[in-house]
């Protein structure tokens, strides 16, 4: 099997930065990979597959993070994580609201 | 920022009653009225403000966590409480653990930072296996008011 490792950095576009939604539907998509996945921001590494862990990041808006993921399907993962940000966690439902 | 900064110590519970997400969810919004950190008056406006956020995606962060929140106009600045159950109560989690753990936060609607900041003292803080089954297996309200103070002073942090 082919461990990989790709990064990218994302910045966060929320207004009210990386609170618990948006730290869920991360983790979510995470936890579709099989590939490690970690950010790395502010001096510290987040367990990207766990909320609680990306929390402790408490990104706000305008922070740069970079994404890692290390595994057989690395590259797609960080892909996918790279469209949340890009799409600013938009729900492709329509719904754009944070709370 | 600290527990202090948010959490009303009279409004901690360490057995709640209540063994389903709104229960639980009313029951330390009913705390908080009678800590006197809400008005009595908002208190359903709270509540269903909170159930509302919980509809949008489950607030259980794993580990047996979970911070139901909201924003509300009533408040002019953060308050939060924490609340401990004996058995459990499912929350439909990410990672499918029953909640024991409960923070909940309400927060002016202008202070998203201040939301922020309690979040990841929060998930830093339980971060810790032994400062997280401490305060699961906490007895009292003081017993748990005590491990908050523990951790803001030294910091369960490894």
């Amino acid at each position: 099997m082919i461990q990989e490792t790709v990064s990218r950095e994302v910045v966060v576009g929320i207004r009210e930065g990386l609170h618990a939604r948006p730290a869920d539907q991360l983790a979510r998509e995470a936890r579709k990979w099989q590939s490690r996945i970690e950010f790395v921001g502010s001096g510290q590494r987040a367990d990207g597959k766990s909320i609680l862990e990306l929390l402790t990041l408490a990104a706000e808006a305008g922070t740069r993070l970079v994404v890692e993921a290390t595994g057989p399907d690395a590259r797609e993962a960080v892909e996918a994580i790279g469209g949340l940000f890009a799409r600013n966690f938009a729900d492709p439902a329509g719904s754009t609201e944070h709370t | 920022m600290k527990f202090s900064d948010f959490v009303a110590v009279d409004a901690i519970r360490s057995d709640v009653d209540a063994d389903t997400k709104q229960g639980v969810i009313r029951e330390m919004a009913e705390s908080l009225v009678e800590a006197g950190k809400i008005a009595p008056a908002e208190l359903e406006s709270i509540v269903k403000a909170i159930m509302k956020r919980e509809d949008l995606g489950s607030t259980g962060i794993g580990r047996g966590v979970a911070v139901p929140h909201t924003k509300h106009p009533s408040v002019d600045r953060l308050v939060g409480t924490v609340a401990v159950s004996r058995k459990g109560i499912d929350f439909e989690s990410l990672d499918g653990e029953p909640v024991q753990l409960f923070f909940l936060l309400v927060s002016p609607p202008d202070r998203p930072g201040d939301h922020l900041r309690a979040l990841e003292n929060i998930s830093r803080q339980l971060r810790d296996d032994g400062f997280c089954r401490r305060l699961k297996a906490a007895q009292t309200p003081t017993e748990i008011g005590d491990l908050l103070e523990e951790a803001d002073s030294h910091g369960f942090v490894s």
